[in-house]
């Protein structure tokens, strides 16, 4: 039998660490034969941590149990792998198994399932296949035109059609191009990237060999957070691996095609997730974005070719390989295809990563999936695509998640962050939570993001705290207008986002803090009698 | 080795040699330079600036420019436990202001500053992705890394002082 455990870093700060060790524990003290224990990656469903799977001989799935802390241990050795029967009491309940069968893994197919750290696991299911039949029977070409056929859009958040970009870099001609990998998941709600790369990272290195092979790159650099030091551990692991057996280095699966990776750890800073800013970063500058076109993919990293890809882009590579391009598309909207993953967060009863096919609705993701509000708590709005999305409200639960539904909402789906949020908090509070961030990660390039921002938290600021002036909200959207067309990049432009969805559907809460001078929330700390 | 007249550090950080003469040459590696000074010595020492300017041919006006422009470089020592605690949307939304005022409260520092004792240091960050445990922070000493999650603010408190009465044990062995 195998027992394993989920080790992702919501595992590990849940205390699966400490039940890998009672188990170790148990095992060597009562002699038990024939059980191995292995760890897997994060499974998405973070509430459940720490996630014990108990398999077969066969590889059979027996029993998945769920929140096992230390004390339950003892019952589960003693219930399952001595005396052969499950042991019901702590095993995943229907509720629960709900939030996992009524998604669709694509990205995230081996997440949970396997041993990240080993190379095997990921070949016996199929891994680096894609890779292989890209390298020795496809032409470049034809990978792009079932990219093309996949509809496959760019999960950094744009939305860009994922083919059009690597066209643009193979059709450049330059002695040496090179691809990164965009791993610098900075949205403060965003862990997707994070446990893709804690779960599965060879899908991505995987990825980024055919990405590589398309466009005709030798080089790659994946860039990763330094505040995901268990992402990097796994995937310098991987690397490693990846390189002993061949599958990066020269003269990869026998063909004339060599590629290698670097990692590269960030340092913190917000406006590197965009695509200039991040080069710039690599090159040792401050991340200030530069001004495009030329985009990246004609003048990049050291002014060569260079294909930019998110993590989660990359992360359908191998499976548009390996079914067809078609495969994705078949799933989704008209204009969006595939599958999204979303981190779900907040005041939801099960919160964790949820992947859904695109054109999902909010409805079906919060209340079906998550279980709705936690604590008999009453919903009041999810934000969407974190500092640069929007609030949106229960009346407009029923939106589909596609690019162009979002989008009219005045959210964005960025990098699939959803925070839901119930009556216990306040949407202006909310608002200025974001422009504090923004302001402070404004990188100072433009003077709309570096002052604007800065004057309208300054606004926000008053109204948390019953010192506003009149006139206030509508400077507030003056100024959001100004900055959202002063800026030059996406940080700038979507920034007053959470401050303009926030007015547009909770005007009332702002009426309040201004007229009433009060929080129905309760979350805002008014200055007493100022006024 | 002999040394440049403006390079205050020259010779200070012996640790750092190697680095450099690994990177001395590779163009961009500035910010692989300035982190794994911080991994040696846990901050930027201001004359180990001028040191590595000299050493990998950039001006230290550059370097204190790059330094200060990203998050994670600090220009100060740090303590030996680094607190980060999470600044993320879904800490915010479920309390993490108030689990800031409980280190304030514990350990009488605020972000960015240390103890007296150079136990503790705190840093305010933006997202440790660990969101569904929210609020959540990480400790990191030269043990490793320890993440907590589903903070309140007895928890954080209890957690701040197990490690200093590991801390006492150690100093009387």
């Amino acid at each position: 039998m195998k027992v394993v455990i989920g080790q992702g870093s919501c595992g590990i700060a849940s205390g699966a660490q400490q039940t890998a060790g009672e188990f170790e524990r148990y095992i060597k003290e009562m002699n038990i034969r024939n059980v191995t224990i292995e760890k897997t990656g994060c499974i998405g469903a973070c509430f459940l941590e720490p996630i014990v799977d108990i398999y077969s001989d066969e590889d059979e799935l027996e029993g998945r149990y769920v929140n096992v802390f230390p004390e339950k241990v003892g019952e589960i050795v003693g219930t399952h792998l001595i005396g052969g029967k499950t042991a019901e009491a702590y095993l995943i309940n229907k509720e629960s198994e709900k939030y996992l069968n009524l998604q669709k893994r694509v990205v995230m197919r081996n997440c949970g399932q396997i041993n990240p750290e080993s190379i095997d696991d990921y070949i016996k299911r199929g891994g680096y296949k894609s890779a292989e039949k890209a390298v020795k029977e496809m032409q470049p070409e034809n990978i792009i035109d079932e990219m093309e056929a996949s509809g496959l859009r760019g999960r950094g958040g744009a939305g860009f059609p994922v083919w059009k970009k690597w066209k643009d870099t193979r059709e450049q001609e330059s002695d040496v191009k090179y691809v990164i990998c965009n791993g610098d998941e900075g949205d403060p709600g965003a862990f997707i990237d994070r446990a893709l790369l804690e779960g599965d990272p060879h899908n991505i290195i995987e990825g980024m060999i055919i990405c590589a092979y398309a466009v005709g790159a030798s080089s790659g650099i994946m860039y990763v957070r330094a505040e995901y030091p268990l992402a990097v551990e796994r995937l310098e692991k991987a690397l490693k691996q990846a390189e002993e057996k061949g599958f990066l280095g020269k003269n990869i699966f026998g063909s004339d095609f060599s590629f290698d990776i670097t990692l590269r750890i960030g340092a913190g800073a917000f406006i590197c997730g965009e695509e200039t800013a991040l080069i710039a970063s690599l090159e040792g500058q401050q991340g200030l974005p530069k001004i495009r076109p030329p985009y990246p993919s004609k003048r990049g990293y050291w002014k060569k070719p260079t294909n930019v890809n998110n993590i989660e882009t990359l992360a359908n590579v191998p499976y548009i390989i390996e079914n067809g391009g078609a495969s994705l598309a078949s799933m989704g909207t008209e204009k969006s295809k595939g599958t999204k993953v979303f981190a779900l967060a907040g005041k939801a009863k099960r919160g964790g990563l949820v992947e859904v096919p695109m054109g999902t609705t909010l409805k079906e993701i919060i209340f079906d999936i998550a279980g709705g509000i936690r604590d008999g708590g009453r919903f009041k709005a999810a934000q969407v695509g974190g500092p640069s999305g929007g609030c949106i409200p229960e009346e407009l639960l029923h939106t589909p998640v596609d690019y162009e539904s979002i989008t009219a909402t005045g959210a964005i789906i960025g990098s699939g962050g959803i925070i839901v949020m119930d009556e216990t908090t306040c949407m202006v509070d909310m608002a200025r939570y974001f422009l504090d961030f923004t302001a402070k990660e404004s990188c100072g390039k433009c003077n709309y993001c570096r002052i604007g921002t800065r004057r309208m938290l300054e606004i926000l600021e008053r109204i948390t705290t019953g010192t506003s002036k009149d006139g206030d909200i509508e400077m507030l959207n003056e100024l959001a207008e100004k900055v959202q067309d002063g800026s030059m990049c996406g940080l700038g432009q979507t920034a007053p986002n959470p401050v303009i969805t926030t007015i547009r559907y909770f005007r009332n809460e702002y009426k309040d803090h201004i007229v009433d001078r009060k929080c129905t929330a309760g979350v805002c700390k008014f200055e007493t009698a100022q006024q | 080795m002999t040394c440049n007249p403006n390079d205050y550090g020259c010779g200070k950080y012996p640790e750092l040699e190697p680095v450099l003469d690994k990177y001395a040459d590779v163009r961009g590696s500035l910010i692989t330079v300035l982190q794994k000074t911080q991994d040696i010595y846990g901050y930027i020492p201001v004359d180990a600036i001028n040191h590595i300017g000299d050493r990998i041919h950039v001006k230290p006006s550059k370097i204190y420019s790059v330094a200060t422009f990203y998050a994670q470089f600090r220009l100060e020592p740090v303590g030996k436990y680094l607190i980060m605690l999470c600044k993320g949307t879904a800490c915010h939304v479920n309390g993490t202001d108030s689990i800031e005022e409980a280190i304030t409260e514990f350990l009488g520092i605020k972000d960015g500053e240390t103890t007296e004792d150079g136990f503790f240091t705190l840093n305010n960050v933006a997202c440790l992705g660990c969101c569904s445990l929210a609020p959540a922070m990480l400790v990191r000493s030269n043990e490793g890394t320890e993440a907590y999650g589903n903070l309140t603010k007895e928890k954080t408190k209890k957690i701040l002082n197990d490690i200093k009465g590991r801390e006492a044990k150690e100093v009387k062995i």
